[in-house]
């Protein structure tokens, strides 16, 4: 047996963590922050929850969930900026 | 299939290692640029790492089973992900540092800031 069933654990309790970050952190940068890290950690875990279940379909919503939390970080950086888009 | 399993192992500890660094410096650090550089850096790697693990492990797989075996689609599929990883990652970091700096957020402690004023491409 290999150890993906401990390697998502931990990557669980890290996203606890991360997330924790963006419910306490000071000001709209840092949450943001915080809130990549915990997408780039779902996208990890995803992939590895797909081999361990041997489900194709985790890695096409892992690759989907990568672009579509990009295009969020894009426009809340902007938003944070204070520009018109 | 032994070395396999050992390179899978060592991908998996490292990845768990970076993760795990990225995740205490995003909590520990004091202010917005350093939680970035810390968190944004060490959770790429870590997730690098993982994706390259299972990668590796699946196309053990596959060619253990054969050409018409499931797992080259998980495969082919990790490897899309981990480059749509590598792309958005470094993209979205720069990002947000941008907007960090231009919403007025300053380094904790700082002293100097050197970009002061000179946002002049907009």
């Amino acid at each position: 047996m290999m150890w993906w069933l401990p390697a998502a654990i931990v990557m669980a309790v890290c996203m606890l963590a991360c997330i924790a970050r963006i419910f306490i952190g000071p000001g709209a940068p840092t949450r943001l922050v915080a809130f990549d890290t915990t997408n780039t950690l779902v996208v990890a875990l995803l992939v590895i929850l797909a081999l361990m279940f041997n489900q194709v379909v985790f890695v096409d919503v892992a690759i989907v969930y990568a672009v579509l939390s990009f295009i969020m970080t894009l426009y809340v950086a902007r938003f944070i900026e204070g520009k018109k888009f | 299939m032994g070395a396999l399993n050992i390179v899978t192992y060592i991908f998996i500890v490292i990845g768990l290692f970076f993760n795990v660094v990225g995740c205490i410096g995003l909590n520990r650090f004091p202010d917005v640029y350093t939680r970035l550089h810390a968190a944004t850096k060490c959770t790429t790697f870590g997730s690098i790492f993982l994706i390259m693990a299972v990668i590796v492990q699946s196309v053990g797989i596959w060619a253990m089973e054969g050409a018409l075996s499931s797992q080259s689609i998980l495969s082919i599929h990790a490897v899309i992900a981990l480059v749509a990883l590598l792309i958005t990652n470094a993209t979205g970091a720069h990002a947000i540092a941008r907007a960090a700096h231009r919403s007025g957020e300053k380094p904790a402690r700082a002293v100097v800031d050197d970009l002061e004023g000179k946002d002049i491409d907009d």
